[in-house]
């Protein structure tokens, strides 16, 4: 079978040859001109001639009918004498009038009003720019009204089946003038026939043959798509809209109007607007901009939560720059007063807190009932997490601002002098150390006898256990984003504006996404997507496999915090002030509870309880 | 002395004497190893089989192939490299076997300049490009050049590229990339025709998408005209398993079971393609058929 390679074909030019002009057909429509070809023979404009004086323009459809076997003949005459008869009846400011209808020879033809203008495909053809968005809404109002008029008709609806640009004109006035009813039919619910309609703008059960009034709404989402994008449809996989949201092409368009023409564009009837009543009020709302369109796809998960209440709150005396640990119903943090605090996980209650000499940024490390403190006082602590007595303490030559790793008996941490740390647990001394291009902030991740880490300079190593670099990867700028590593891929991210995705084995760069700005965020990893912020003011999800992004959610300032997953929520603080809750698959907001102050570190998740510090010096504790 | 004796300088050897009970000295058994056990410690690589056939109803072929594999071993060996590319041309007058060989050239030229040889380099070896971007622009370029001295035809393409333990694959079109592991097969790109679309939405089911009038119908396709959009992703290689790349005058004729029957029956790669041909071939080979199978060998314990 040969192959075709394009998408179903949409015209094919008839093959009778068109009517040349100077032709009279019935004595009395004079052919001027071809104004368009169609599926089943030539539109032309012409003259009625029964008006001498003056110059009475007509449209003149004209169908011919191919068919030769007698039973099929008769058919087409009768599918055309439908068409007719339906015009005839329909009596709207947007549908032509049709004034008259006869047979010659194997045609059949058509006499409408004649239409000054263009239709809208002629229209996107004249520019090369973005149309107007009010101008686009302002066409939807008249087309939903049109459509409301057309579904309401009785004794039954008619369905148009066939929008899309080609189909609309705008007439002198800059009305909408809808052309075609060649395929309309009058609808039978149950009734299937075969899938008619032009591919790109039909909805999914236009295929099965099921055409009803639901369809000619996704038809009509379908053509403001393309109005507002300029992406043909045709041109693209089938039902795919999903894949271009209309503000990632043309961003001059308002999210509420996005929001509604996606409403309209769902793949289950059920999904959409039920009638076109329904979709103009959303167009109108839009237009007049009175407030956030509401998400059709609000279920009882997603339902936001109106006042959001801490469990518990504690005052330290200096900000809380980085994120909680939980151990044992204990909760630990540091703090920029040079003390890590000990608190009553339960309910807050202060329990003891041990003073370093300088800042904490790290997060605090408990390993086998060991708890670790790195401080910008240049030392790394080893207390008991029960009661905060202090085993031993290790001196680097510079500040601490990494979060240790505690794995098989050794602690991982890198610090501003340069160097990553390898200090054996059980004695307090350094087993080993390797020095990198420059300081090293982020948390080492460790895994299968290497140790992965990036530094200030944007150089990223693996290392193996004796200290000897592996390979070595360089980002454009400072890495202080932790390390992942999910399959043997890593995934960090740069303050280059880049999260990377690298070959774990050879730090070959697989793939690499551009953010709106820098990251210090760890990313996090979620049944195949990657979670991260970015000093854009964006969390992002990802798809890990392809780099496609999945979605994006906007916060009012940095996000400076690594998002945390817990069932299907994602948390994160923002710059602004606020913890985020978002829903993980869709990423809409389902509450946000905000502080005094900045929030720079990241939540922790302990027995269904979120723990996360802010610039206001506190801690709270907040139910998921 | 013989005219062998001349030769050789010695006599002949001296008879065995039969009454000779002598044997030979040898050590003795180390008390200790009651049983030597072999040690088995053989590094087993990636292999490739390959196999094409013009099929039973076409006069010429209009797929083209590519394989590329390096394998290297050694204290701080450049990890496992390979490139597979299928690519299945159409258009008439024998502008399918210009565009699809065009594609493959194309892909396998940019690819192999800016991954293969920097895989040596030690500084630059963290500098390749991303993959991601790499393979996209490759087989953009694969399209430009098709539009332009092609005028009509296409191709699909399907490349894979394996570095490390990951492969990476850059597809448009409707042949294929299966996952053959644990018994099963699975397809991991996705046809781009429009018959599949629909049976992803479930508008149709299988079995319908497999006799549709239209199952040949592709959406994209390479060569149709600017902007093509590519599958690009990444999945773990899979070790103890196979990948196996082929353009649809396979697989539109021989079931996943009967493939992975025989992908399963041998473990010569060559013959395993020869095979599938042949089913293919048996099936009625409507259309050229294109196989390449690639087989990754278990993890090191």
């Amino acid at each position: 079978m040969r192959r075709q390679t394009r998408a179903l074909n949409t015209e094919e030019t008839s093959e009778f040859g068109q009517l040349q002009p100077g032709v009279t057909l019935q004595d009395r429509y004079l052919i001027l001109g071809v104004l368009g070809t169609g599926g089943m023979g030539s539109v032309y404009k012409g003259r009625d001639l029964h008006f001498p004086n003056v110059t009475k323009l007509v449209a003149v459809k004209e169908m011919i009918n191919m068919a030769t076997d007698p039973t099929m003949h008769e058919m087409v005459v009768r599918n055309f004498e439908r068409e007719a008869d339906l015009l005839a009846t329909l009596s709207h400011p947007s549908i032509p009038r049709i004034y008259d209808y006869f047979t010659h020879d194997r045609s059949s033809y058509l006499v409408m009003e004649f239409i000054e203008g263009r239709d809208l495909e002629a229209i996107l053809r004249g520019s090369d720019d973005f149309l107007a968005e009010e101008q686009v809404v302002a066409w939807a109002i008249e087309l939903c009204d049109v459509l409301h008029f057309l579904h309401g008709h009785k004794p039954q609806p008619v369905v148009f089946r066939d929008m899309k640009p080609s189909n609309v004109m705008i007439d002198q006035h800059g009305h909408i003038r809808l052309i075609d009813f060649g395929i309309a039919r009058v609808f039978q619910p149950g009734e299937k026939g075969t899938m008619i309609g032009t591919e790109g703008y039909s909805p999914p059960e236009q295929y099965r043959g099921e055409a009803s009034p639901a369809g000619d709404l996704y038809a009509l989402g379908a053509t403001l798509h393309h109005l507002l994008t300029r992406r043909d449809p045709r041109s693209e996989p089938p039902f795919s809209f999903a894949e271009r949201p209309i503000r990632e092409i043309n961003p001059g368009v308002s999210p509420e109007v996005e929001g509604v023409i996606d409403g309209a564009l769902a793949y289950d009837p059920k999904d959409r607007y039920q009638n076109s009543e329904g979709f103009k009020n959303a167009l109108m709302v839009a237009a007049k901009k009175t407030g956030l369109l509401n998400s059709r796809q609000t279920s009882a998960a997603l339902q936001p939560r109106n006042e959001v209440e801490a469990l518990w709150q504690f005052e330290c005396e200096d900000e809380i720059r980085g994120t909680p640990a939980v151990w044992e119903g204990k909760v630990y943090v540091g703090c920029y007063d040079n003390n890590v605090y000990c608190l009553d996980a339960d309910d807050g209650e202060f329990l003891w807190k041990y003073a370093t000499e300088g800042g904490i940024a790290a997060t605090p490390v408990i390993d086998d009932g060991v708890l670790y403190v790195a401080s910008e006082d240049h030392r790394l602590y080893a207390l008991t997490a029960e009661g905060g007595r202090l085993l031993w303490t290790y001196y680097a030559e510079g500040p601490l601002r990494s979060t240790p790793s505690a794995v098989e008996g050794h602690i991982f941490f890198g610090s501003d002098d340069n160097h990553l740390h390898v200090v054996n647990t059980a004695t307090g001394r350094r087993a080993w150390r390797v020095e990198a291009a420059d300081a090293i902030r982020c948390q080492p991740l460790v895994a299968e006898e290497r140790v992965y880490f990036g530094c200030e300079s944007g150089d990223f190593y693996c290392v193996d256990f004796r200290g000897e670099i592996k390979w070595r990867f360089r980002a454009k700028r400072a890495i202080t984003s932790s390390p992942i590593l999910v399959d043997k891929m890593l995934y960090f991210g740069s303050m280059d504006w880049t999260l990377y995705a690298l070959e774990a084995e050879g730090g070959w760069q697989v793939w690499r996404f551009r953010l709106g700005g820098p990251t210090i965020a760890t990313p996090a990893f979620h049944e195949g997507r990657l979670f991260t912020g970015s000093a854009d003011g964006n969390i992002y999800a990802l798809e890990a496999r392809n780099s496609r992004e999945a979605w994006r959610f906007e916060t009012e300032h940095q996000v400076n915090s690594s998002p945390v997953i817990h069932e299907d929520s994602l948390y994160s603080g923002s710059v602004d002030g606020s913890l985020y809750c978002l829903d993980i698959r869709s990423g809409r907001k389902r509450w946000k509870f905000t502080t005094g102050n900045a929030i720079t570190g990241s939540a922790v998740v302990s027995q269904n309880i979120l723990y996360f510090g802010s610039t206001d010096h506190r801690v709270y504790a907040m139910l998921t | 002395m013989s005219f062998l004796q001349r030769l050789f300088g010695r006599g002949k050897t001296e008879d065995l004497d039969p009454q000779d009970q002598r044997t030979a000295d040898t050590a003795p058994l180390d008390p200790d190893r009651s049983e030597i056990t072999p040690v088995e410690d053989i590094r087993r690589h990636v292999l490739f089989g390959s196999a094409q056939s013009v099929g039973v109803e076409r006069d010429h072929n209009e797929d083209a192939l590519f394989v590329l594999l390096l394998n290297a071993s050694g204290f701080d060996a450049i990890p496992d490299f390979g490139l597979f590319v299928v690519a299945d041309g159409m258009g008439g007058h024998r502008s399918g076997e210009r565009a699809s060989a065009i594609s493959v050239q194309t892909v396998a030229r940019r690819v192999t300049q800016e991954t293969l040889l920097r895989l040596f380099e030690e500084d630059d070896r963290a500098n390749l490009p991303a993959l991601h971007e790499l393979l996209r622009e490759a087989l953009e370029e694969a399209n430009r050049s098709v539009v332009e001295l092609v005028p009509g035809g296409g191709t699909t393409l399907t490349a894979a590229v394996l570095l490390g333990e990951q492969l990476t694959i850059g597809h448009v079109g409707d042949s294929r990339a299966y996952l053959v592991q644990n018994g099963t097969t699975e397809v991991i790109t996705r046809d781009h025709s429009l018959v599949e679309r629909l049976r992803e939405l479930g508008q149709l089911t299988p079995d319908e998408a497999a006799t549709h009038p239209q199952r040949n119908v592709l959406y994209r396709a390479i060569g149709q005209g600017d902007n093509l959009e590519v599958d690009v992703f990444t999945q773990p290689v899979p070790r103890g398993g196979h990948v196996l790349l082929c353009s649809d005058g396979l697989w539109g004729e021989v079931a996943d079971e009967e493939i992975l029957r025989i992908i399963s029956s041998t473990t010569d790669l060559q013959q395993a393609c020869e095979e599938l041909v042949r089913a293919a071939n048996a099936a009625g080979g409507p259309d050229n058929i294109t196989a390449v199978l690639v087989q990754f060998p278990p993890p090191a314990t």
